[in-house]
């Protein structure tokens, strides 16, 4: 068995400031967080989900979240594996169906920090359904949704976010069916806190997680992940640093300051662009939990006689 | 919110009650604290009552966006470490299934009822019947430990319902169980059961240390303590097959003692889960095998027939899955017939088929058209079948 891992520290500038954000705290080791026995891991070379991996574990890190009362919740595909090498209570559930197993986790234990993880299918199709009634809800659950715009596990076939004429297993001829913008469905679907960030800004993704834990209600979170191996292969996006690239080159920063995050947008300062990046939506909605739990504490001060 | 049996005094008056409302509060009275479900006739009485009843005894009630997310919903509080339920019909029942398989693979205790109504597809949604038997048995895919019990009263939705609990927390399963539209739209005068011991009932937890636990690794029972997320286990849950560690597994070794463990551990607990009622079969000729509100008539008839002095006998199974076999031969050695008297087109007597002990003829007395089976049908197929003697 292969347990000799190299995972690097982060040592670079943005890990530093970090650090001095977490001084009062342990530097982040990865390893803390990770079930070691199982590696070597799954994912492909090239796979854009372990840097999401990361990103989340050092977010959970900066939030002081401890471990045992920590719950991840999956479900199939690609994104549904990565849950399980975190060590933490992890739930690898059935397909599309991990924010409804999240729901009633939450709510039977409120006590509980309850991260979902996703991807696009999983997510936006077989569970299009529990996304738009948890963003609805409001419970108090982040949902990293992975969206590596393919059926990974299964070989590559189309998926709700596959771009325009993208070939894919069960798209020969090129996709023509529209796309999904999945931050802006939650969005319209009520979730409280939305935002969305691509795998390159690693520190960026982590802050933007940070930010979607500490949010009291559901929180989406869209990870613009990259697969190399069936997606990028099948369409010349070229090897993982070029499809991530890509995805840089595609992205409007938050703050638009000239030259800062990429040289492109110098040559192309107003061009059309679909992937707005950070934090989408912010809004202060009640928590159904709290308001739940409000409301039975008045039912029972009515059954014990009391006022409503 | 807590798992642990409060000490609250069961209530024993005599009430007038639905079958679907003592089906909630048997629920309750088991320690129930969370229910997630969807609206479907003819249960959603189950889950009206529950949500008014839930929130008083500091428990949850969800309406969930769809059956699906209701039964994930419910395996998730589960997970958590509260005894859950969900309730359906039919069409519910059926999109249910995929889950109901995790919450069996993965081992979470839960009870699933399901108020039948005539099929397939839409069918009689206010009509009873029994054509989701085998559905129950073998719904989901793969193979798979079941246990459903089909209570025959009001009385016995409540008890069963309560039972379920317990059988569930015990054996780490799902239990599924099975009424009519027409029980559970029932109304009737009943003294509540003393369910205490049900309610007291709770799956055995993790204890010792967390390196050492081996989430599946099982007693001698065949069942394995459930680590609660919280307590330092940290222990990971999926439907994939896996090994003792918890974890997904592939290799022939390691899956056939697991999976022979997981499909013999019901039949290992035999004694706790078998229950069946048995009305003069001993010496009977003909012996009606009937459930549910079949089972009621079927009372009737081989009363009234032993009246008319013909050796009529009934076995109605309380735990259908698994079927009580052993006992069901040994109880009807001397019969020289079975009527199988059931509300669909033939699915109990399949099971009579395999399950009898001697050369019996059987002989299947069914309907299908929402309405029940009335004792003099099942007099004049009991007549039928003893004058082919």
């Amino acid at each position: 068995m292969n347990k000799q891992i190299t995972i690097d520290r982060e040592d670079t500038a943005n890990n530093k400031e970090a650090n001095n954000k977490e001084s009062s705290q342990k530097a982040f080791e990865i390893r803390d967080y990770l079930r070691l026995d199982l590696f070597p891991h799954f994912m492909c070379p090239g796979c854009g989900h372990g840097i999401a991996l990361r990103a989340l574990l050092w977010a959970i890190h900066s939030q002081g979240i401890d471990k045992n009362k920590l719950a991840i919740v999956s479900g199939i595909g690609c994104s549904g594996r990565v849950g399980s090498y975190i060590d933490a209570n992890t739930y690898h559930t059935t397909h599309g169906r991990p924010l409804a197993f999240a729901t009633g986790l939450k709510m039977a234990r409120p006590d509980l920090h309850v991260v979902v993880i996703t991807g696009d299918g999983d997510c936006l199709a077989i569970g299009g359904n529990h996304l738009i009634h948890a963003a609805r809800r409001n419970l108090d659950i982040t949902c990293l949704m992975l969206n590596n715009e393919i059926y990974g596990m299964t070989g590559g076939q189309v998926s709700p976010t596959t771009p325009h004429n993208r070939f894919t297993t069960t798209t020969p001829a090129g996709n023509r069916e529209p796309v999904f913008d999945a931050s802006r469905l939650a969005e319209a679907a009520g979730a409280g806190f939305v935002g969305r960030e691509v795998t390159i800004h690693v520190p960026r993704l982590r802050d933007l997680i940070a930010e979607g834990l500490e949010y009291k209600g559901f929180s989406f979170i869209e990870v613009m992940s990259d697969c190399t191996e069936v997606n990028g292969r099948k369409n010349d996006l070229g090897s993982s640093p070029e499809m991530v690239l890509g995805q840089t080159r595609a992205m409007r920063p938050p703050k638009y300051e000239l030259g800062e995050y990429d040289n492109n947008v110098v040559d192309h300062p107003f061009r059309p662009n679909s992937l707005n990046t950070g934090v989408l939506t912010r809004a202060d909605r009640p928590e159904y939990g709290e308001t739940y739990r409000e409301m039975a504490r008045n039912i029972q001060g009515m059954e014990k006689g009391g006022q409503p | 919110m807590t798992s642990q049996a409060s000490q609250q005094t069961v209530n024993r008056d005599t009430i007038n009650i639905q079958g679907n409302h003592a089906c909630a509060l048997g629920a309750i009275a088991a320690g129930c604290r969370f229910y997630a479900g969807y609206p479907i006739t003819p249960s959603s009485e189950v889950a009206e009552r529950l949500a008014k009843e839930l929130p008083k005894v500091g428990g949850v009630f969800l309406q969930m966006e769809d059956e699906i997310a209701s039964i994930a919903a419910t395996l998730g509080a589960s997970l958590g470490g509260v005894k859950a339920m969900t309730a359906t019909s039919g069409p519910g029942f059926s999109l249910k299934q995929e889950n109901l398989g995790y919450g069996m693979g993965a081992e979470i205790p839960c009870v699933v009822v399901n108020v039948m109504r005539g099929g397939p597809s839409t069918g009689l949604p206010t009509r009873p019947a029994q054509g989701d038997l085998m559905q129950a048995r073998w719904g989901t895919h793969g193979d798979h430990p079941v246990i459903a019990l089909t209570p025959g009263s009001v009385e016995e939705i409540y008890q069963q319902t309560a039972r379920a609990f317990a059988l569930s927390e015990q054996l780490r399963i799902p239990v599924i169980v099975l009424f009519d539209e027409s029980l559970g739209h029932l109304v009737e005068t009943i003294t509540l059961p003393d369910v205490t011991e049900y309610e007291h009932t709770l799956r055995k937890w993790a204890t010792g240390k967390p390196e050492e636990y081996k989430p599946y690794h099982a007693d001698a029972d065949g069942v394995p303590p459930m680590a609660r997320p919280g307590d330092g286990y940290r222990v990971h849950t999926t439907g994939l097959t896996v090994e003792e560690s918890g974890f997904p597994t592939q290799k022939a070794d390691k899956v056939g003692p697991v999976m022979d463990r997981l499909l013999g551990k019901v039949a290992l607990n035999n004694h706790l889960v078998e229950s069946f009622e048995d009305v003069d079969c001993a010496d009977a000729d003909v012996v009606v095998v009937a459930l549910g509100i079949v089972g009621r008539a079927a009372k009737r008839a081989v009363r009234d027939l032993r009246a008319q002095g013909i050796k009529a006998g009934l076995f109605r199974p309380i735990t259908l899955w698994p079927f009580p076999t052993e006992s069901f031969r040994k109880l009807t050695k001397k019969a020289k017939h079975f009527v199988v008297a059931e509300m669909n087109a033939g699915q109990l007597i399949l099971e009579i088929g395999a399950a009898k002990g001697g050369k019996q003829t059987v002989s299947g007395l069914n309907r299908y058209d929402g309405v029940p089976i009335a004792p003099l049908q099942i007099i004049d197929a009991v007549k039928e079948a003893s004058d082919h003697e």
